[in-house]
């Protein structure tokens, strides 16, 4: 068999690299040979050297964009196996690809759910067979995210799932919970937790406030989410590791957080763009493309978030993309299914909300709750532009202005309230592994 | 000639005050006349202005004959033959008619006549009320271009108009304006 | 002479302005005189075919819907939860579409769903009258207890009005509030905190838990129905006591006002949150609300089945 001696090289030059995980921010050049990051020109005509072969160089001008790790979100719903009505594998891919993404971390709730190897050991294969981007599993917590009896946390460890948890239910029992924690601390995973206190949220549908007592809507209060998060804390401190709770969401949790943190408690948490773009007034018409769980919160609550993401309380940026068919949205809003897209949207929404309208955070810091902060959450060879690292980059453009159009979205679904929004700053290229896996 | 300013240069005035006086008094001589038992009479007005003419012309009844004739108002837009065709839908207003309605001459009171459709829900509505022995009509403008097989008994003017025209009844008591007709061009 | 009315659904009374709710009303004036001719029957609506369409139980609303439909001469078809494709999986949007493919023109809709008179008006080109939607509005009701209160009181502007029982769950305390708000009217929610949370305080009504400070000041109580079915347990602890604190019993009827009404959107439990004597006396308008609901749902009918759309 022949050899191939071919080099692929590339040059992005004359952006803004901005490597959080390096304390790099600086106009420079970037350097790939075969998929991974090298320090120095002169290491592109080392390996042309060394190996004979075709001595092309693709350069990109990066002139007035950021040169970024790629992005990692570490909440997405792929849907598949079992929902492939909904989202593929493949094409939450790509629209991930479109969100400026290169790694993500998709959740347990399919069908059957990831709470066994061999479902983990599926859509590994599946996502190397048709993933444009790197797709990381979630296992389970509890078997069949019931939460009563203890997934295979070991097993799936060693199937190479990077994190457990129940995300879409929550382990109501803190025994299991105390257990699962204790069990995950031995094969080093960490716990990720959607909130939810089922007693105190019962049927609720929309956030308990002014505008549920207008519309008669069941409400779902804001102490059913910190009830849990202050679980969270007590059992991340009694078994002395890390929990981290998903999509954060109301002023009393960033304030048990806050102070968590400041404590030294191995506990963070996460949030999503449309928990600060939106608030529970945008239900008013009854559009179940609003209707997403935890609900989108008051004025006081989005303030509390910004907060929390300007001081570092809140150290994660995700979109918990959920995608769901336009005919199961499109019925009565207590019987639709919770949640919306966010991968093509997310980081717009965030440049713009976080940066341009509300200087809550400069890009340097977003750039580093899309990097360093998720890969070490998840002890992940990810999300930073070091020398021998894959050459995972995404270029990103803060200042570009465009509006969102559901209608040209790569994911299979369409739900999203942001239809027509006009934002300023995405992603225009990203890199996969040194290949350019979607630009603009 | 003063104009109201809300009546474009155009319109030409057809009756004033005293003509209107004039008419609705002899219609009332012509009720009188034609109707031996007064007492049955009903003097049933079309809102708005049909009840003010009703109203007048009772009043006139009472100044020739002193005797009072009955009033009503009978209210036509339920039972009109177009709802659902019109971007806006007419009001409606109570009716009120004295009851029973068996052996009394009900006469139907309207400021204009013109396609007949109005009177003939309003023959319509009495009839939802009882069984009269006879309905009458008595209009202050008759100005032709009848759609249905009516005719009125009392006429205050016979007015021929081209379809295009208007005409405007205004009437101190509903217009809080001199009473006047008015007919308009295009 | 014309209207400005240009709704073609009725889905709330906080989407009215207060125009529209005296036009509302004033038309209910002429549709309420139908009821006392000899022949009770208009040709308003003569061609038109009204579906009563009720996902969630009612025979009180639904014989009101179809007796107004009657009287305006409309062709009226009912369909229940039990009889419709729903119970055979279909979605509330395929079931309604149907319904218009038949050329249904007013959709009257009852649903346990908050909204669902919202998602079918955006979807369909029929009028679509909420007759009841979760624990929303329920503006025909509200509407008939304006008409009510109007009626013998002259106007709504000033009036005192209390609203007691279990308002959280209540479509009709949120419409009669939205109303009576509107039309200039003082509102005073009593009840059990659980039941009548301190968040209403932000619509602009009052909040009591003591019915005995409310009564006195009263021109007007509407009772609204106790029940203390299984998902309710959380919320108070029983009949009994709910009778103890909050009930209409005879002896608390005294506190009120000779001339303040007494109302309940019914079906009335009796020696529950109304003492059975206290429902039948003098102040009582309880029969007049059913009558009048007949007339505010022909109003109804009339102006949204009867514009062109």
């Amino acid at each position: 068999m022949r050899r191939n001696f071919d080099v692929s090289a590339i040059i992005i030059r004359g952006g803004r690299i901005i490597d959080p995980a390096n304390k790099r921010d600086e106009i420079a050049d970037l350097y790939i040979v075969d998929g991974k990051i090298v320090g120095s020109k002169s290491e592109i005509r080392e390996a042309f050297t060394r190996r004979g072969g075709k001595s092309e160089i693709e350069e990109i001008s990066a002139r007035g964009l950021i040169v970024a790790p790629g992005l990692i979100d570490i909440h997405v719903h792929l849907r598949e196996p079992g929902f492939g009505h909904k989202e593929t594998i493949e094409s939450g891919g790509r629209a991930a690809a479109v969100g400026g993404f290169t790694t993500i971390v998709c959740m347990p709730n399919t069908s059957p759910a990831a709470d066994n190897p061999s479902t983990i050991a599926w859509i590994k294969d599946r996502a190397a067979a048709v993933a444009c981007v790197n797709v990381l599993a979630t296992g389970a917590i509890s078997k069949n995210l019931a939460g009563e009896e203890l997934a295979p946390i070991g097993s799936l460890a060693q199937a190479g799932v990077v994190a457990i948890t129940d995300d879409g239910h929550c382990v109501q029992n803190h025994e299991v919970m105390r257990r699962a924690v204790e069990y995950a601390r031995m094969v080093d995973l960490p716990v990720l937790d959607h909130c939810q206190d089922y007693n105190l949220v019962g049927t609720g549908v929309v956030h308990e406030g002014y505008w549920s007592t207008l519309l008669g809507l069941p409400g779902w209060p804001a102490a059913g989410e910190e009830a849990m998060v202050m679980r969270n804390i007590l059992l991340a401190e009694l078994c002395d590791h890390h929990i981290h709770c998903q999509h954060v969401t109301t002023i009393g949790s960033v304030r048990l957080l806050r102070e968590a943190r400041a404590r030294g408690v191995k506990i963070s948490g996460e949030v999503c763009p449309h928990h600060i773009a939106l608030t529970d007034e945008a239900i008013q018409n009854f559009d179940t493309k609003c209707k997403m769980n935890p609900p989108l919160r008051s004025q006081a609550d989005v303030n509390a978030l910004m907060e929390g993401i300007a001081d570092g309380t809140l150290s994660i940026l995700a979109s918990d993309h959920a995608p769901h068919a336009d005919f199961e949205k499109e019925v009565e809003f207590d019987a639709a299914p919770f949640g919306i897209v966010g991968l093509e949207t997310e980081l717009g929404l965030f440049i713009d909300l976080l940066v341009h309208k509300h200087h809550k955070i400069d890009i340097a810091r977003l750039i580093a709750m899309y990097t360093i902060e998720p890969a070490r959450l998840l002890k992940i060879d990810a999300g930073t532009l070091s020398i021998g690292a894959r050459a995972d980059v995404t270029l990103i453009d803060p200042e570009l202005e465009w509006t969102v159009r559901i209608d040209q979205f790569e994911s299979a679904s369409r739900n999203s309230p942001f239809n027509g929004w006009k934002l300023k700053g995405r992603a225009v290229r990203t890199i996969a592994g040194g290949k350019t896996i979607w630009k603009l | 000639m003063n104009q109201p300013k809300q009546n474009p240069p155009a319109a030409v005035l057809v009756m004033d005050a005293e003509e209107i006086r004039r008419a609705l008094r002899r219609i009332a001589h012509e009720i009188t006349e034609g109707n031996p038992q007064l007492e049955k009479v009903v003097l049933a007005g079309i809102p708005l202005r049909g009840v003010e003419i009703a109203q007048r012309i009772a009043a006139f009844i009472h100044d020739i004959e002193n005797i009072n004739v009955e009033t009503g108002v009978i209210d036509v837009a339920m039972h009109r033959d177009d709802v659902g065709t019109r971007p806006e839908l007419p009001v409606v207003h109570a009716s009120k008619l004295p009851l029973p309605l068996e052996a009394r001459t009900v006469i139907i009171v309207d400021d204009v006549l013109y396609t007949g459709r109005t009177v003939r829900a309003a023959m319509d509505a009495i009839n939802s009320f009882g069984r009269p022995a006879r309905i009458q009509l008595a209009v202050l403008i008759d100005r032709g271009h009848r759609e249905l097989p009516i005719r009125p008994d009392y006429v205050g003017k016979n007015l021929p108009t081209a379809t295009r025209e208007q005409i405007q009844v205004r009437m101190q008591e509903t217009d809080n304006q001199p009473d006047a007709v008015w007919l308009e061009g295009e | 002479m014309t209207t400005r009315w240009t709704r073609k659904d009725l889905l709330g009374l906080r989407e009215l302005s207060a125009d529209e709710l005296n036009f509302v009303l004033e038309t209910a004036d002429a549709f309420k005189e139908v009821g006392t001719r000899e022949i009770k029957k208009v040709p308003a609506l003569r061609g038109k075919t009204l579906v009563n369409f009720f996902v969630e139980p009612s025979t009180r609303t639904r014989t009101s819907f179809e007796l107004a439909a009657f009287r305006l001469s409309a062709d009226v078809i009912n369909i229940s939860a039990a009889n419709s494709s729903l119970t055979k999986g279909e979605t509330l949007k395929d079931t309604a579409r149907n319904l218009e493919a038949l050329h249904a023109d007013i959709l009257v809709l009852r649903h346990s769903s908050a909204g669902a008179p919202q998602f079918l008006a955006s979807r369909l080109k029929a009028s679509v009258i909420n007759a009841g939607d979760g624990a929303h509005e329920h503006p025909t009701q509200a509407l008939l207890d304006l008409y009510t209160m109007r009626e013998r009181r002259g106007k709504i502007a000033g009036l005192h009005v209390a609203i007691i029982g279990d308002i959280l769950f209540s479509r009709v305390a949120r419409s009669n509030i939205f109303g009576l708000l509107k039309l200039g009217a003082r509102v005073t929610l009593v009840g059990p905190s659980t039941l009548v949370p301190r968040e209403f305080e932000k619509l602009g009504v009052e909040v009591s838990h003591k019915i005995e400070d409310v009564l006195p000041k009263a021109d007007a109580v509407n009772l609204l129905r106790i029940q203390h079915e299984r998902q309710r347990r959380e919320y108070f602890p029983g009949l009994g006591e709910y009778i103890r604190l909050f009930g209409l019993t005879k002896e608390r009827a005294k506190l009120l006002k000779p001339e303040c009404l007494i109302m309940h959107p019914g079906p009335i439990n009796r020696g529950v949150e109304i003492d059975s004597d206290v429902a039948d006396g003098l102040q009582s308008v309880i029969l007049d609300q059913v009558t009048n609901g007949l007339a505010v749902r022909m109003a109804v009918l009339y102006l949204c089945g009867g514009i062109s759309t």
